[in-house]
């Protein structure tokens, strides 16, 4: 455990510094090809809400749609609260207070 | 180089609003952290030496649900290749600095700090100390980010349990606020409806694969979207 963390640290950071080394050190001989811009663009959505459905949707591994699963109540509560208002905080809280309700009634 | 004082606090100051709306997110993801098992060494570690949020948060989930190591590396590359165009974008406006001062600056390279000094650097480049601006950010937004990691990290290791308390939902909630304003955007949604999908489908891979073939899948279907929107304008059938 200790030396997979060890080495799943180190590789990040690797891979973090790198990135951001690439251009400011190294720049004179990078090219950033366009169509790789605009495919970042789509990079945080796709991987949040992959990770987000699952959790949702499946959290005990298998689709789990009943009243039991109170992941999926507090996730809608915290996406819909957040694609109104834009504030990530009270979408939080909120999302969390639904699931608490939902977890204490079910 | 003598460090230009004055402007060193300016890039302090300018960074405020952004440390204010860091501080809940490096508390959160100390305290998830410890509630997903992870010892308090490497917690720290995350914060102080990848010091990049949404890969810290994405690598938390990762190695608490037994990712294997190419895919942990992987996944925060593409987090972070964002970066790579803060990088190049800033390049031009400090070809002048020093080496050593580029090799320093772009370790605190975060999209709150680039959102702070790019443009100052873009108009006026490092003259009249661009760089030391850019430093008092970047130092800002890494002691910030340190100091709340350890609150975090605090107050997970002082409310035992916290897991069953459900605190795994919140890493799920954050996730969904983050995601949800940017589905106004037609192709960013397409983009997270065919990611969704794709990991949903794929949930039982092995070492977290599904991830890799649901972030591929999204980001196609996002450029797909994106060039479908484009071409209607033109109005080949209604």
């Amino acid at each position: 455990m200790t030396m997979n963390l060890l080495l799943a640290i180190a590789g990040m950071v690797v891979v973090t510094y790198g990135i951001r080394l690439s251009f400011l050190v190294f720049g004179h001989r990078l090219v950033f090809p366009p169509l790789l811009q605009r495919a970042l663009h789509y990079v945080p959505a796709a991987v949040l809400t992959a990770l987000i459905v699952p959790m949702a949707l499946a959290p005990q591994g298998n689709i789990d749609l009943s009243a039991a699963n109170a992941y999926l109540p507090g996730t809608l509560a915290a996406a819909t609260v957040a694609f109104f208002s834009r504030q990530t905080l009270p979408a939080i809280l909120l999302g969390f207070a639904v699931y608490g309700v939902w977890r204490w009634l079910f | 180089m003598n460090l230009n004082r004055a402007a060193l606090l300016a890039g302090v100051r300018d960074t405020v609003p952004m440390l204010v709306g860091a501080a809940p997110f490096g508390v959160i993801f100390g305290t998830l952290a410890i509630a997903s098992g992870i010892p308090v060494w490497a917690v720290l570690a995350l914060s102080a030496l990848v010091f990049a949020g949404s890969s810290q948060f994405v690598a938390v989930s990762l190695i608490g649900g037994g990712a294997a190591l190419p895919v942990i590396w992987l996944t925060t590359f593409v987090v972070n290749l964002r970066h790579a165009l803060y990088s190049a974008s800033l390049l031009p406006a400090v070809r002048e600095l020093p080496a050593r001062w580029r090799w320093l600056l772009a370790f605190w390279l975060t999209d709150e700090t680039y959102a702070v000094v790019e443009h100052r650097l873009r108009t006026q480049g490092v003259a009249d100390g661009g760089a030391a601006y850019w430093l008092g950010s970047s130092l800002a937004m890494y002691l910030n980010w340190q100091l709340w990691t350890v609150a975090g990290v605090l107050l997970g290791q002082s409310v035992p349990g916290l897991a069953e308390l459900g605190l795994d939902f919140a890493m799920v909630a954050t996730f969904a606020a983050i995601v949800a304003p940017q589905l106004r955007q037609r192709p960013v949604l397409a983009a997270a409806l065919a990611a969704g999908s794709v990991a949903l489908l794929a949930r039982h891979l092995p070492y977290k694969l599904g991830l890799m073939l649901a972030a591929l899948a999204g980001v196609l279907a996002g450029l797909l979207a994106e060039r479908l929107a484009a071409s209607q304008p033109r109005g080949e059938a209604a």
